[in-house]
């Protein structure tokens, strides 16, 4: 084979080689899109006084214990003998007729002024039955600083899915 | 010399390209994927639905494989999950419509106790069988975080297809169908 045949033969390979690499990056580029979709989901404009985003909640795990927020969870016990937020705490479904006593004896003595961030987690966020009701509840004792975790769909896709942190366990 | 120097450089080009074309090939067309430790992807590998052993609601033993052979459609939900509401009775409307070609719809309930369960099933007329689901059983299934969650279970045993949410009659009901003319 002639040099300039080598030459072509190196030219059609690394035109081969940089396809590939352009499919390879495009399917990447598609991934990281899809994650970025994913890790971006914002609290709706109307929610944004009431409600934080997994992203944020994520930071403040970061954060010194004393200083993060408490975490209540009002979802099923099922659900979050699975999965849960570390730190966390189980109280019961804010729908049912337990949560109000049990919410209420968590945080008796809880100063007012404390970031509690509330969750379920349980069903997408319009029809869930949960976290309105005892956001409601602890509003109505005076507690200022109460979040609820906006989670678009369920706990499973919005944060375990997401590789955010979770523990097991009742 | 300098042919030969040439000669070595393109065979190493080649070589590379021929390993990053296999490369690219083998991670964009992965034979199977891993899901909760169970291989999806490929149709021969679809994942064999986990056994389960309850009692149900009437203290009768649940066990899926007794209904080896059918189709399963197994539902987790709640009693006071909204979504659940509004996808139990086309699942009602389903059992009803194809039982006799070999569909068996299970519920799984997620409530706490077995009462609220009782009430919520005569209430809305459920006509399969319902057990209280456990934490073992959900994370057999890959966990079970979020409802409704059903999964669609051929006649060999095998996981077809995870519905998150409450799926339409219209997304579930050509599955089932498919799935029942299959042997």
């Amino acid at each position: 084979m002639k040099p300039s045949s080598w030459f072509r033969a190196l030219l059609h390979l690394s035109s081969i080689t940089a396809v590939a690499l352009a499919m390879t990056t495009a399917g990447q580029a598609q991934v990281v899109t899809h994650a970025m979709n994913q890790a971006t989901v914002a609290v709706p404009v109307g929610e944004r006084d009431t409600a934080i985003s997994p992203e944020e909640l994520v930071k403040l795990l970061q954060i010194p214990k004393g200083d993060q927020p408490i975490i209540l969870n009002v979802g099923p016990r099922l659900l979050y003998a699975q999965a849960h937020i570390p730190g966390a705490e189980y109280i019961a479904p804010g729908s049912s007729s337990a949560s109000n006593e049990m919410l209420k004896k968590r945080v008796q003595a809880v100063p007012h002024g404390r970031s509690i961030v509330l969750y379920c987690g349980c069903c997408p966020w319009s029809r869930c039955p949960n976290i309105h009701p005892a956001y409601g509840e602890l509003r109505s004792m005076g507690f200022t600083k109460v979040k609820m975790l906006y989670i678009a769909n369920n706990f499973g896709a919005d944060w375990v899915d997401k590789g955010y942190p979770t523990a097991k366990g009742k | 010399m300098l042919k030969s120097y040439r000669a070595m450089g393109a065979l190493t080009v080649i070589l590379l390209s021929i390993g990053l074309v296999f490369g690219i090939y083998t991670v964009r067309h992965p034979r199977s994927r891993s899901q909760g430790g169970k291989l999806i992807g490929a149709s021969e590998a679809l994942p064999i639905a986990p056994e389960f052993s309850l009692t149900d609601l009437n203290g009768q033993p649940l066990k899926l494989s007794s209904f080896h052979g059918k189709v399963v459609l197994i539902d987790y939900w709640a009693t006071w999950c909204a979504p659940c509401k509004i996808e139990i009775p086309r699942l009602i409307v389903l059992q009803n419509k194809y039982k006799t070609q070999g569909l068996q719809v299970i519920g799984l309930s997620m409530d706490d106790g077995p009462e609220p369960v009782r009430i919520f099933a005569r209430e809305l007329g459920i006509n399969y069988p319902i057990a209280l689901g456990n934490v073992k059983v959900a994370e057999a299934y890959g966990g079970v975080l979020g409802l409704p969650i059903a999964f669609l279970i051929d006649r060999r045993g095998r996981i077809s297809r995870k519905l998150v949410g409450d799926a339409e009659m219209q997304s579930i009901e050509p599955d089932v169908q498919k799935l029942l003319r299959q042997p």
